[in-house]
């Protein structure tokens, strides 16, 4: 339990991820949902880079005078995070121009009722 | 290095410019470029797939640095059959819709629709060639964006528009979790690429470090890629998706997208986590509950449909069920099953979803099984290819189905404990249940019944592409289900290279 504490970021990035997978599945609304994926991204985000950094740490550029790995941050977390940016921006970007096509055919954002209506207009 | 050890990245550069140029070309051109792309593609895997069944596996570094550091791509024998084996599917199904991309996607768009079949070909032949587990991520995702964006693309949205968002939302909850899984992994291992991440794994499990995190990183790996495989509780999204899409992206959707996933989840429990911590973690055993579960529930689920396609995508279902169950046994003969049914699918669903397009075609454009009655007998070569494709789901010798079945029950008699008295039963189960709503469906389309189809275009026209799609279908079906020995030669030695 004491760990939770020790490593707060890192409680905080899965609360945060929690928060937006619930929405992203259990939110009708396609704006919140889309929002609820790009939290649960920053979620990941955040715990990869807080896994990655290092209290005490300096930014990984080599200097004559610190020898020894254990002075620096690890810089890789924080180029896997710049590359999973990339992919949740063009996600999202896929998603946000479904929801327009969604909203001129339906004319409505949620999720439920837009199930209803498609199955209505098949029959 | 020899020339042909480039061929499986010449490939993968191949389909990625091939990807970026349609997007410049015109409906037309971007076919015939595309097709000559994927047949490039296939050469070049079949040259790899040679090459390694002789040389054994080899590992190509990427800008020449070496593990630990650099991003390599590993190819065996299984991952160069399973490579070539994909891209002759995806031309196959490619032709085999011709007809339906051409009518159901917007003419000016018809260009876009194969930058997607491009990328979608690069995305698998990554998943299934990579070793760097971030990449498998990175590609994870555009492999959803392109398949969704082939559901959606039809000239009449409405139902591929609700089932496109079902299976993104689906979807990225997946991937999502599959990322922090491999955050995870990285965090405990320090690397990423998963031969170094397996042997931090074994040791850290020797150790006894880190096992919470990991078992936790297992289970998410597993549902994340069970979610975007189909696997039975999280299938939902599947049906409407594959049901509403036009032939070619059903086609490749079921016949190579899920497998795709899968694959890469055998890689990555084989090669990074391994079989033995694996097994001390019980995830096999869940895999093999619910690859069980969906044989059973897939096969139920698909009997009560009126819809062919809908058909076809529950029983889907049922068969990646089969991979899961192989998958689940743990063993080398369990996951050797499991890549025989990932085969055996590709090339039968595919064939079928093609049929049942042309059944479409002859029956008003109807997708309802009722106002498919004797379709079989106006288009005789789509009902052909729909008679082999059943034998084979049913599981018939000479066809494709029963080297799955056979490969499989040997699996599980060679397990000897719980899991085969079960798997038996299953694999029976799920045999009769196959037998039950194929053989009625058959029946239906073979009815001489013709008085309920006034349809104008009642007789079946057939172009070259189509018939070669069929004929070519069928005889790999055949040869899947008659050359099981040579097959199973080729896969077990393939299997030390994947980690086993």
């Amino acid at each position: 339990m004491d760990q939770l504490f020790v490593n707060y970021v890192q409680a905080a990035a899965v609360i945060i991820y929690g928060i937006g997978f619930f929405t992203l599945f259990f939110n009708p609304n396609m704006i919140k949902k889309i929002i609820g994926f790009d939290m649960m991204d920053s979620g990941i985000f955040l715990f990869l880079t807080a896994q990655g950094f290092l209290y005490g740490g300096h930014d990984p550029i080599v200097d004559p005078e610190l020898v020894g790995a254990q002075n620096y941050i690890n810089p890789l977390p924080t180029g896997l995070v710049l590359t999973g940016i990339v992919v949740g921006v063009s996600v999202s970007a896929f998603m946000l121009a479904l929801t327009v096509r969604l909203y001129y055919r339906y004319h409505t954002l949620n999720l439920d009722e837009i199930i209803r209506l498609a199955r209505k207009e098949e029959d | 290095m020899e020339l042909v050890q480039n061929f499986p990245l010449l490939s993968i550069i191949i389909m990625t410019s091939c990807g970026a140029i349609c997007t410049l070309l015109k409906g037309k051109a971007a076919k015939w470029y595309c097709l000559v792309c994927l047949a490039a593609t296939l050469a070049l895997n079949l040259f790899a797939f040679f090459y390694t069944l002789q040389n054994g596996a080899y590992v190509y570094y990427m800008g020449r640095w070496s593990a630990p550091w650099g991003n390599e791509i590993k190819v065996g024998v299984i991952e160069a059959l399973l490579a070539s084996a994909f891209a002759f599917v995806m031309i196959l199904s490619v032709l085999g819709g011709l007809e339906h991309i051409l009518e159901d996607v917007e003419s000016t768009k018809v260009n876009l629709y194969f930058v997607m079949i491009a990328f979608l070909m690069l995305t698998l032949l990554i998943l299934v060639y990579t070793n760097d587990i971030f990449t498998a991520y990175v590609f994870v995702e555009i492999n959803t964006i392109a398949s969704c964006a082939l559901v959606m693309m039809r000239y009449k949205p409405g139902k591929t528009l609700v089932a496109t968002t079902k299976y993104m939302i689906m979807s990225l909850l997946g991937s999502s979790l599959f990322l922090f899984a491999v955050c995870i992994l990285y965090n405990i291992t320090g690397h990423l690429l998963m031969e170094p991440m397996g042997q931090e794994v074994r040791r850290l499990y020797a150790e006894g470090q880190y096992l919470f995190p990991l078992t936790v990183a297992i289970a998410f790996m597993g549902v994340g890629l069970s979610i975007k495989g189909a696997l039975f509780p999280f299938h939902t999204w599947l049906p409407d998706a594959h049901g509403s899409a036009t032939t070619t992206s059903s086609a490749v959707l079921s016949g190579l997208v899920l497998k795709g996933y899968i694959f890469l989840l055998i890689k990555i429990y084989c090669r990074v986590i391994g079989l033995d911590v694996l097994a001390g973690d019980h995830m096999p055993d869940v895999l093999f509950l619910f690859g069980a579960a969906a044989m059973v529930i897939g096969s139920v689920r698909a009997m009560q449909q009126t819809d062919l396609k809908r058909l076809l995508a529950y029983s889907s279902i049922s068969q990646v069920g089969y991979i899961f169950v192989g998958l689940g046994l743990g063993t080398e003969a369990g996951i050797a099953a499991a890549i025989v049914q990932i085969l055996a699918h590709a090339v039968t669903k595919p064939m079928l979803f093609c049929a049942a397009g042309g059944f479409m075609n002859v029956s008003g454009g109807s997708r309802k099984l009722q106002d498919m009655t004797g379709a079989g007998r106006r288009d005789p070569l789509s009902g052909a290819a729909f008679l082999v494709g059943v034998f084979s789901m049913i599981g018939i010798p000479l066809f494709a189905g029963f080297t799955t079945k056979l490969t499989l029950t040997q699996a599980a008699l060679g397990h000897g404990s719980v899991k085969c008295v079960l798997a038996l039963i299953v694999i029976i189960v799920s045999t009769v249940l196959n037998a039950l709503y194929y053989i009625p469906t058959v029946s239906t389309l073979f009815s001489a019944r013709n008085d309920l189809t006034p349809y104008r275009n009642r007789y079946a026209h057939y172009h070259v592409p189509y018939v070669a799609a069929m004929v070519l279908f069928m005889i790999v079906n055949i040869c899947v289900g008659t050359l099981a020995g040579p097959l199973l030669e080729a896969i077990y030695a393939g299997l030390p290279s994947l980690g086993m």
